[in-house]
């Protein structure tokens, strides 16, 4: 059990290139933190830096309280599960598990018994003589997690880890890996691109882009407060919709005259971009807003209306009882719909 | 999948047909008449032969000469397999360690692989030349007066040697993409399950490249008992003596230098069943052993 602190950690690729600008936060112990971003965000550069696999440009990684800049990934006390797995094709289910805890000098009768009861928590009792290659995408993802698990770490690493997954499969681990995780209490660090995996896994988010850190906190913190444009795009699905607006004289007004309610300006003044999440207005005869609906998406549960907002793309989600049809209508926002963000730099506002 | 069908069975045939005649002319043709060959004595000017049945095979067994070349064989097949395999796979790992100028290492490395074996023989007989080579003066300034072409072991160590070097490079290129072949994650996370690179090594990195290993080992084993005329001949100069030969060669010196073509035929004979055992074993007994990802 630990916590890990990254403290002005940079990376830099000795072509020049700044994989990730001097990032500080700490995961405390225990919690699941999610490194969410675009692919080439840095995400993975980070975790792996933790993991001891990538040379620390600058800054300090501690787990515990123990800085572990230069130590060894074998004794830095954690377990990694890979996108592809990762298990060692020539070795038995059993064998794959218990590796590392053999080169820690671990007698073979402790082994054995720790490999049979993480194979019991894993439903993997009955695969244990066999052969990775024997195995499906799921189980063979399942003894990744059983070799992480029998090495009792101060901390998991997963990278991508549920990617190679079909999707049905991807929602079961999910839920899997999130349980053992609560169940066994170890700190957590989890890269992902699928802002769902970090929406439904994490108890904490770290929302990457181009090297550097947009914005850490809860998932719902992110969802309704979204730090900026970045984030406010990526992460919730259908994406937040994103419309040029003006601001000024105490509102904000759409290209083509309708004024947006709600929007407080705070005294500023110029271009600005307002975000509104498609579930956050509803059809309504005596809405503020004009909405031409070209497309109309059926996803069962709720429909997904898609068109046009003064001249620009829009998207409302409806629940599935609300007639829907193509062509013009009025909406009204839900209270605290309203998201403001610097028009250049695409920070928050207020 | 769709499977192609022939209207007629001739057209395969026609197409296979300039492989097959390949094999058959440059292959089947020439054993069958070594194998015939072998039960005939014949004139060493051409006026004819005599069919003898098994004598030129007993005379084969009673032959000193025939069972050194055959013992020699043994040993410098089993050197030049081992030595060529074992500092190929160092090479390799290595150079799959170095991350800059990889590329010009590499090629370095594999530009010996260009050399013809007769090239290779003769660049070998100059840098251990009894005046003037430069190993031969190495070893001098150590004490040793190497005598190639007149001691027995030199001339068997200079072989051996020229026979490794030539070799190294084709094994290092198989090595290194197999290496290259082990998923990084793979190695990553033995990284992170074990400190000790040496034990990685035997453990991970070792049993992954065993299908690259074993195909090597049956083409350096066929390199060491066919391939290696050429060093050998450029080293003895065509002057065998009391020089060590490997079996090919003395097939060659009986044959075309002594003149007789039954016993040089029946030494074939014995080799092609030697080879044909030696295939047989390996992939029985080895590539059982051996994981195929």
């Amino acid at each position: 059990m630990a916590q890990v602190t990254l403290n002005k950690v940079r990376k830099v690729y000795p072509n020049g290139a700044e994989a990730l600008e001097p990032s500080t936060f700490t995961i405390p112990d225990g919690e699941l933190c999610v490194l969410v971003g675009p692919s080439g965000c840095g995400k993975s550069t980070m975790l792996r830096m933790v993991a001891g696999l990538e040379d620390v440009t600058e800054g300090e990684i501690s787990i515990g309280d123990r800085v572990v800049n230069d130590i060894d990934p074998a004794d830095r006390n954690i377990a990694m599960v890979f996108q592809n797995y990762a298990l060692y094709p020539h070795m038995t289910v059993a064998r794959n598990m218990g590796y590392g805890l053999k080169n820690r000098g671990m007698d073979k009768g402790q082994i054995a018994e720790k490999v049979r009861e993480a194979a019991q928590m894993l439903n993997l009792t009955e695969f244990l003589d066999r052969k990775p290659s024997q195995l499906s995408g799921g189980q063979r993802q399942r003894v990744a997690m059983g070799r992480a698990i029998v090495r009792e770490p101060d901390l998991f690493l997963f990278d991508e880890p549920l990617s190679n997954l079909d999707a049905k499969l991807r929602n079961q681990m999910r839920i899997e890996i999130r349980a053992l995780q609560r169940r066994l209490g170890t700190t957590a660090m989890y890269v992902t691109h699928d802002q769902v995996e970090a929406m439904t896994m994490a108890d904490r988010i770290i929302v990457l882009s181009n090297g550097h850190i947009e914005q850490i906190g809860t998932p719902a913190e992110i969802y309704s407060n979204p730090a900026s444009t970045f984030v406010a795009a990526f992460m919730g699905a259908p994406p937040m919709n994103l419309l040029n607006a003006e601001a000024g004289q105490g509102r904000v007004t759409l290209p083509g005259g309708e004024i947006v309610p709600q929007a407080g300006v705070n005294g500023h003044a110029g271009a600005v971009t307002v975000g509104i999440r498609p579930e956050d207005v509803m059809p309504s005869p005596q809405g503020d807003l004009t909405f031409n609906v070209d497309i109309i998406e059926e996803l069962g549960a709720q429909r997904l209306l898609h068109g046009q907002m003064a001249g620009q793309a829009f998207s409302v989600a409806v629940p599935k009882d609300q007639e829907a049809a193509t062509g013009e209508m009025r909406l009204a926002l839900k209270p605290g719909a309203v998201h403001l963000f610097d028009a250049d730099e695409g920070r928050r506002l207020g | 999948m769709k499977r192609a069908a022939f209207g007629h069975i001739g057209f395969p045939i026609l197409l296979l047909l300039p492989q097959l005649a390949i094999i058959a002319i440059f292959f089947y043709w020439p054993a069958a008449y070594a194998v015939e060959s072998s039960f005939y004595l014949q004139d060493p000017f051409g006026f004819g032969e005599t069919f003898v049945g098994f004598d030129n095979y007993t005379r084969l067994t009673n032959s000193t000469n025939y069972i050194n070349a055959l013992n020699f064989t043994v040993v410098f097949t089993l050197l030049v397999t081992f030595f060529s395999l074992g500092i190929a796979l160092l090479l390799a790992v290595k150079a799959d360690k170095v991350i800059r100028g990889a590329k010009t290492y590499r090629t370095l490395l594999m530009w010996v692989y260009a050399i013809a074996p007769p090239v290779a023989g003769l660049i070998g007989v100059m840098l251990f030349d009894q005046s003037r080579g430069t190993i031969t003066q190495v070893l001098a300034s150590f004490g040793y007066d190497f005598r190639l072409g007149v001691n027995y072991w030199d001339t068997a160590a200079a072989m051996i040697t020229v026979s490794v070097w030539k070799q190294i490079p084709v094994n290092f290129i198989f090595f290194l993409s197999g290496l290259q072949a082990i998923p990084r994650s793979v190695r990553e996370a033995a990284m992170i399950d074990n400190r000790s690179g040496t034990s990685r090594f035997w453990d991970i990195t070792f049993p992954l490249l065993a299908p690259t290993g074993f195909f090597l080992l049956i083409i350096n084993i066929t390199y060491s008992l066919f391939d290696t005329f050429g060093i050998v001949d450029t080293i003895v100069k065509g002057e065998p003596g009391n020089n060590p030969l490997t079996l090919v060669y003395r097939v060659y010196v009986d044959g075309f230098r002594g003149g007789d073509l039954g016993g040089s035929s029946a030494q074939s004979v014995v080799l092609m069943i030697l080879v044909l055992i030696l295939t047989i074993v390996q992939f029985r007994f080895l590539e059982r052993r051996i994981h195929y990802t």
